[in-house]
C-alpha cells in the first residue's frame, strides 16, 4: 500500500477541492513539472524539439480548448482546425502590423480573436444541438480556411499565399524565425501550457465548469436548475476558442514558422485534435495531455521502432500506424468513452486496495 | 388594466394577505398566497392539457396537486417553471404579475423543482450535483474562477458549506463523492431533493417525489418534505397519486382530470368531493 488516500484527511473544503488530493498525485505533479522545465532542456536537440516535443506541447493546448467545450459543455466542433488558423492569421497580422509588440502578446491577443470569432460560430448552438451543431462548425472551418486563402488582405498579398513569422525575441533570445533554438521554442510553449492548464482545471472545478458540465448531461434540466444556457455555452466557445487560437498561433509562429491556410489548418487537424480529446478521455485535463502524446509522439516513436528497428519498409509502416489509430478510436468511441484517463483512474482505484482486494 | 388598477389590486392583495395568515394545529405558520395561477390554458396543438384553471399556493404550506395520468399535473409544474407558456391565463408571484420568462429566472427568483423522470447530471458527483444548486447564489467572476485566488476560493469553501448541511440533513453523506450514475433510483431521488433544497428556495416543486420508492423509502422521504417545511418553511409544491401520503402530508389539494379543475380544499374535503370520487373510479393507478 504505498499509493493510499487513507491518512491523508482533509480538514477544510478549500483542501478538499484541490486539483490533486492525494499527497502522491502531487508530488508526481511536481516531478513531472521540475522534469519537463529543467532536465528535459538539458538534452533536447533541435530535432527532438521540433519534431516531437513543441508540436506536443501545441496540441496539448488544442485538445484542452476542445475538451473544455466538448468534454465539460457537450458541445461538438469541428470547426478547431479553422479556429487555429483565425489564431496563425491574427499572430500574423499583429506581428506585421504592430513589430515592437512582444511575442507573448502576441500569442494571447491571438487567442482573443479566435475567442470572439468562436463565439460569433457558437451561437448557432443556442438554437441547434448534436450533429446538426457538428455541421454547423463544420461549415465554419471550410469558411474560415477559404477566407484566409482568397483574401489576400490576410497573408499581406504575399505572391505565394503563405503566412510568414518574422523573427522576435523574448528577454533577447530569438523565439520565432529560422534563429529560434529548439530549447527555447520548448520552454516557451511549455510555459503556456502550464499556465493554460492551471487555468482550465480552475474553470472546471468551479461555479463555471458545474454549469458547462450540467448543460452537457442534461440542458433542459440544467435550464430548469438555473443555468442560462446562453451564458455558459457561449462562455464555453469563447474559452475553448481562446485555447484553440493559442494553439493555431503558436503553431504558425513557432513552429512551422510559414503556413498557408488550406494545408496547415485543413479538416484534417479538426479530426487529429477531436481525436486526441476522446482517446485522451472527455472532460479530463489530464487527457488532453495523453491523447496529444498518444498521437504526436506516438506515431513517431512506432516509425522508428518499425522502420529504424524492424527494418519495415516506410508507407508499410505507415499504414500501420493508420491502423492502429484508428481500431484505437473505435475501441474507444465503444468501450470506453472517458478514454486513456479512466483506464489510468480504474488502475488507481485497484492500486488503492492492492494488496487485499477486498 | 392601467397601472393604478394593478397597484390597486396589489395592494388589496396585500391586505387580504395579511388578513390570512394563520397558525396551523402543529404550530406551522400559513402566509397569505405566494404564488397564483389565474385562468391557466395549456395546448398542445390540438390536446388541451390544461384548461382554465385557477387556483393559489399559500407560503409555508404543503400543497398536493393530484389526479389521474394525463392530467396535466407535470404540465401545471412546467408551466410555474417557466418551462411551458399558457396560451391564456396570468402567473402573480409575491403579489405581482409575472411576464413571460425564461426557466432560469424562474429559478433565479427562488423556484426550485424534482422532476417526475429523475433528472440529475450523470457525468457528475452526488456533491457536484447538489453543488449546481447553489449555481444562482455564486457570483465569483470567470477571471476569479480561472486564477482560484480569493472571492473564487472563499465562495467555493461557503457554498461548499451550506451543500454539506443539506447533505447532513437528507443522510446522504456516505454517497458523497459518488457518481450519480451509480446510484439506485431511491437514493437519486433524494439527491435531485438536496440539489433543488441547496438552492434554498422560497418555493419547492416536487413531481412525484416517491413513485417507484418502496413503503421505507415513502416514509423516509415523506419525513424529509415535512422536516424541510417545517424547518424551513418553504412552501412546497407536491404532485403525488399516493392517496395516503397526500392525506399525511398537505394541507390543502388541488384535483385535476383531464386538465380541468374539479376540486381545492383541504384533504379531507377533497376525498369525500362526489367529483372526486368519480374521477378515480375506473381510472386503474400503478400506485394510487
Ligand atoms: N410537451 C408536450 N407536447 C405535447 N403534449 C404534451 C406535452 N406535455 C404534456 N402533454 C400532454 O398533456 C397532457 C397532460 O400531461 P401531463 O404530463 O401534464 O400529465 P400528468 O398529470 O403529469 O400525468 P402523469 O400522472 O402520468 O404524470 C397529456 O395528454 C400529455 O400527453
Ligand atoms: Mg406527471
Amino acid at each position: 500500500m504505498i499509493y493510499r488516500e487513507a491518512g491523508d484527511y482533509k480538514l477544510t473544503y478549500g483542501a478538499d477541492a484541490q486539483t490533486f488530493p492525494i499527497k502522491g498525485d502531487r508530488w508526481a505533479y511536481w516531478l513531472a513539472l521540475a522534469f519537463a522545465a529543467a532536465v528535459v532542456p538539458l538534452f533536447l536537440t533541435d530535432y527532438l524539439a521540433f519534431a516531437l516535443l513543441v508540436p506536443f506541447l501545441i496540441y496539448v493546448i488544442a485538445a484542452l480548448g476542445l475538451n473544455l467545450l466538448l468534454g465539460y459543455c457537450g458541445q461538438l466542433s469541428l470547426g478547431t482546425g479553422g479556429f487555429m488558423a483565425v489564431g496563425a492569421y491574427a499572430a500574423f497580422k499583429l506581428m506585421t502590423a504592430f513589430p515592437g509588440l512582444n511575442i507573448v502578446f502576441v500569442i494571447i491577443l491571438a487567442g482573443l480573436v479566435t475567442a470572439a470569432v468562436g463565439v460569433l460560430f457558437g451561437l448557432p448552438s443556442l438554437r441547434i444541438k448534436g450533429f446538426y451543431l457538428a455541421v454547423a462548425t463544420l461549415a465554419a472551418q471550410f469558411f474560415l480556411v477559404w477566407l484566409f486563402t482568397r483574401a489576400p488582405w490576410f497573408f499581406n498579398y504575399s505572391p505565394t499565399g503563405m503566412i510568414t513569422a518574422p523573427t522576435r525575441t523574448l528577454f533577447g533570445v530569438p523565439i520565432t524565425g529560422p534563429s529560434a533554438s529548439g530549447v527555447s521554442v520548448y520552454l516557451f510553449c511549455l510555459g503556456f501550457v502550464v499556465v493554460l492548464a492551471w487555468l482550465a482545471r480552475n474553470l472546471t472545478r468551479g461555479s463555471l465548469g458545474r454549469s458547462w458540465m450540467a448543460i452537457r448531461d442534461m440542458d433542459i434540466a440544467a435550464e430548469i436548475i438555473g443555468v442560462n444556457p446562453l451564458r455558459a455555452k457561449l462562455s464555453a466557445f469563447a474559452i475553448s476558442s481562446f485555447y484553440v487560437g493559442i494553439a493555431g498561433a503558436l503553431l504558425f509562429t513557432v513552429a512551422l514558422g510559414a503556413a498557408e491556410a488550406s494545408e496547415a489548418f485543413g479538416i484534417d487537424k479538426s479530426f487529429l485534435v477531436l481525436f486526441m480529446v476522446i482517446i485522451g478521455g472527455l472532460g479530463s485535463i489530464l487527457g488532453a495531455f495523453i491523447g496529444a502524446a498518444f498521437l504526436i509522439i506516438g506515431p513517431v516513436l512506432l516509425k522508428l521502432l518499425l522502420v529504424n528497428n524492424l527494418g519495415w519498409p516506410t508507407d508499410l509502416a505507415a499504414h500501420v500506424e493508420v491502423m492502429i489509430i484508428g481500431t484505437l478510436i473505435l475501441v474507444f468511441l465503444i468501450a470506453e468513452p472517458h478514454g486513456l484517463t479512466a483506464l489510468w483512474r480504474t488502475l488507481k482505484e485497484k492500486l488503492r486496495l492492492w494488496p487485499f482486494p477486498y | 388594466m392601467s397601472i393604478s388598477d394593478a397597484r390597486a389590486l396589489q395592494v388589496q392583495q396585500m391586505e387580504s394577505a395579511d388578513a390570512d395568515i394563520f397558525t396551523t394545529p402543529d404550530g406551522r405558520r400559513i402566509g397569505g398566497p405566494i404564488l397564483e395561477m389565474r385562468n391557466i390554458t395549456l395546448r398542445f396543438g390540438g390536446v388541451v392539457a390544461i384548461k382554465d384553471i385557477s387556483f393559489d399556493i399559500r407560503e409555508g404550506e404543503i400543497r398536493a396537486i393530484i389526479g389521474p395520468n394525463g392530467a396535466g399535473k407535470s404540465s401545471m409544474l412546467n408551466v410555474i417553471s417557466g418551462f411551458y407558456h399558457p396560451q391564456e391565463g396570468e402567473v402573480w408571484y409575491r403579489g405581482m404579475r409575472r411576464a413571460r420568462m425564461r426557466p432560469y429566472e424562474v429559478a433565479r427568483e427562488g423556484i426550485a423543482r424534482t422532476f417526475q423522470n429523475i433528472a440529475l447530471f450523470e457525468g457528475m458527483s452526488v456533491l457536484d450535483n447538489i453543488m449546481t444548486g447553489r449555481l444562482n447564489h455564486m457570483k465569483a467572476s470567470i477571471l476569479a474562477q480561472a486564477v482560484w485566488w480569493g472571492p473564487a476560493a472563499r465562495e467555493e469553501a461557503e457554498h461548499r458549506e451550506k451543500v454539506e448541511k443539506v447533505i447532513d440533513f437528507l443522510e446522504i453523506q456516505h454517497i458523497r463523492k459518488t457518481p450519480v450514475a451509480r446510484l439506485p433510483y431511491g437514493l437519486k431521488k433524494r439527491v435531485e431533493l438536496a440539489r433543488a433544497l441547496a438552492a434554498e428556495p422560497k418555493i419547492l416543486l416536487l413531481d412525484e417525489p416517491m413513485a417507484g420508492m418502496n413503503v421505507e423509502e415513502k416514509e423516509d422521504m415523506s419525513r424529509f418534505i415535512l422536516d424541510v417545511n417545517d424547518e424551513f418553511g418553504t412552501t412546497t409544491v407536491l404532485i403525488e397519486h399516493d392517496m395516503g401520503v397526500v392525506m399525511d402530508l398537505s394541507d390543502r389539494v388541488v384535483v385535476m382530470d383531464y386538465g380541468k379543475k374539479i376540486g381545492d380544499g383541504p384533504p379531507e374535503e377533497v376525498r369525500n368531493n362526489q367529483a372526486v370520487i368519480d374521477a378515480y373510479l375506473g381510472v386503474s393507478h400503478d400506485d394510487a
